[in-house]
């Protein structure tokens, strides 16, 4: 009797919010793997039923695919960066040092910024010639740069200076400018994952080690580093699945150019969806998106399990 | 003795160096908002000055803050932006007390209250929020326009109420909440709903204002939803509606987009500090499984 009056209470306390899970994010799934399978245009309602071509066409589309390899290479320059970033400052911050929570707060301020406002004021530091970076770097190794003599005759080249790059413009350079402005911004949650990890790890177990006579970076590979294994692997996993999905940067940024440079696939997606109003394939195309994040997630999960197992035998 | 002093001196190096260091980062972090700022304050209309002109100087050599731009850009005759203001402060709000109250809720019967499917149904929140994010887009929309809420305040707060994130991070901290004291408290008569508002809530403060945070935040910089929801320059918010300044002014005004971007930015920053000390807590809690 009694348990059936706390089921009954469990599933009132929770059904406002499973109401709503169930209309904005449930249904609204199955619903999106239901337009994938028709010929839908947003805006002139007409719905053709074409089966799973749709996906045949989107994985044989050559924008598509390329959008798709432009987000694996977005996620593995801003990831590793990103997380190798957080794990130095988390390990910085972590010192006991007087004033260091006020650090620590500076650090986080990036990340709770506007998409928007960050995004105008990096293509301010990537403008050629006057950008922030470009002017800073000029000055000093540019052709008139102060240290250009000095650089110039160490490489016994009289003529070397650097030339102002045009990073969002560039092909070359745009992916890896998004890249970089990523881990600049994203520094706050992950070096707070880390801290926590870190202020995790008994003390104990550095005395052992010490003991045993492992001096700092020894410490640092056999004690830290495996104590931080679950954190690393959240981390991992979430920035992934952000990096993924990425879009605010690139429509503000670069418009997915030059020359579909910075196509992600988030932004392909929504090109397809509000741009070009091709609804069903942009829903099949997010279906692929949602299958590529399930499988590098598993992926992750698999090679951390993997890790762990690997440091409990040795 | 000797010794002793020599380990005085490097201890105080390392400080020093590691000092040097913080504020290298802090330099790097903040350069950007620093220059942001100095941008704002030169004279409507002029071209990226170059870093030795950085501190705007008038005519006499003196220095010299225009601070009209913000008075023009709060005030542009083609775009409302107390209006934005409005939207975002009103959007946000409302989804922050909406989603809080939703959110507790639901954790409250996910942290103290037993019933079958309970973890089923939590798997799907959890579920949902690592894997609807890129496919609920369109048949969100598609859901919005037949309930005919499109470009209204409902497409821009409903969708909004409740979020699987603030009911995971609040459960995190209602499990940790001794059982004895709702046991306590049902012995002297209370009801689960008694305990959701007069034992777990007060206990929580902080776990709320960090849930709240987190919502703020989020909701006060989405971009995507409010683009694609809201169509009509009235129903902009903040966030959407500046971004039109640096498409529709061009690359060419930059005191004006600096000018814009920091007002987007400011009411951030004031949050983030009465609120900075809640988002570690929050953080540490959300990663543990």
């Amino acid at each position: 009797m009694m348990r059936r009056r706390e089921a009954r209470l469990g599933w009132l306390f929770i059904s406002p919010a499973f109401f709503h899970l169930v209309v904005f994010a449930l249904f609204p799934m199955g619903y999106a793997l239901y337009l994938s399978f028709f010929k839908w245009h947003l805006i002139k309602d007409v719905r053709q039923y074409v089966g799973s071509s749709n996906y045949a066409f989107c994985l044989t589309d050559e924008t598509f695919l390329h959008s798709l390899w432009n987000s694996a290479k977005y996620s593995l320059l801003s990831v590793p960066f990103g997380m190798a970033l957080g794990l130095a400052v988390a390990i910085l911050v972590n010192q006991k040092l007087r004033g260091i929570s006020i650090f620590r707060t500076i650090y986080y301020i990036p990340a709770i910024s506007s998409g928007v406002a960050i995004a105008m004021l990096w293509i301010y530091v990537y403008l050629p010639e006057t950008g922030l970076l470009n002017s800073m770097a000029l000055g000093l190794l540019g052709e008139h740069g102060r240290l250009t003599p000095m650089v110039a005759s160490m490489l016994g080249k009289p003529d070397w200076h650097l030339a102002s790059i045009d990073f969002l413009n560039s092909t070359q350079w745009a992916m890896i400018a998004l890249a970089f402005m990523s881990g600049w911004g994203g520094l706050g949650p992950k070096m707070v994952l880390f801290l926590a990890g870190l202020l995790g790890i008994p003390q104990s177990l550095y005395e052992a080690a010490e003991l045993d006579g492992a001096g700092r970076w020894r410490s640092f590979v056999s004690v830290t580093l495996p104590m931080l294994a679950p954190t690393t692997f959240f981390v991992l996993v979430t920035s992934t699945i952000g990096a993924l999905q990425v879009f605010t940067p690139v429509y503000m940024m670069t418009k997915g150019g030059p020359d579909e440079s910075t196509n992600v696939v988030g932004y392909q997606i929504y090109q397809e969806a509000w741009v070009t109003f091709h609804t069903g394939l942009a829903a099949a195309e997010s279906f692929v998106l949602l299958a590529l994040i399930a499988v590098v997630s598993l992926a992750q999960f698999r090679m951390m399990k993997s890790t762990l197992v690997g440091y409990a035998t040795t | 003795m000797r010794r002793k002093t020599w380990d005085k001196v490097r201890g105080a190096l390392w400080a020093t160096g590691l000092y040097a260091l913080l504020i290298a980062l802090a330099a790097f972090l903040l350069a950007p908002f620093v220059w942001m700022v100095l941008i704002s304050v030169h004279p409507w209309n002029t071209p990226i000055p170059a870093i030795s002109d950085l501190i705007p100087r008038g005519p006499d050599g003196q220095v010299h803050l225009d601070w009209s731009n913000y008075g023009l850009v709060l005030f542009d005759p083609n775009l409302p932006v107390a209006r934005f203001l409005f939207n975002s402060a009103f959007v946000t709000l409302t989804v922050v007390v909406g989603q809080t109250l939703v959110s507790s809720l639901a954790a409250y019967g996910f942290a103290k209250l037993h019933f079958r499917g309970r973890e089923l149904v939590f798997a799907l929140f959890l579920g949902s929020m690592m894997f609807a994010g890129p496919v609920t887009q369109i048949p969100v929309y598609l859901l919005l326009r037949s309930l005919g809420w499109l470009d209204s305040y409902w497409a821009l707060v409903v969708p909004g109420l409740s979020s699987a994130f603030s009911v995971f991070l609040l459960r995190q901290f209602f499990m940790q909440i001794p059982a004895e004291l709702d046991e306590a408290a049902r012995i002297d008569g209370a009801g689960d709903f008694r305990i959701y508002a007069r034992v777990v809530m007060p206990l929580s403060k902080a776990a709320l204002a960090t849930a709240a945070a987190f919502t703020f935040f989020g909701v006060w910089t989405d971009f995507f939803n409010p683009l694609i929801y809201t169509n009509s320059v009235e129903m902009r918010t903040l966030e959407v509606g500046l971004s039109i300044y640096k498409n529709s002014y061009g690359g060419s005004n930059w005191p004006a987009q600096m000018t814009a971007a920091v007002i987007v930015m400011l009411p951030l920053l004031v949050v983030f500090l009465f609120v900075q000390r809640y988002f570690v807590k929050g953080i540490m809690l959300g990663s543990i499984k």
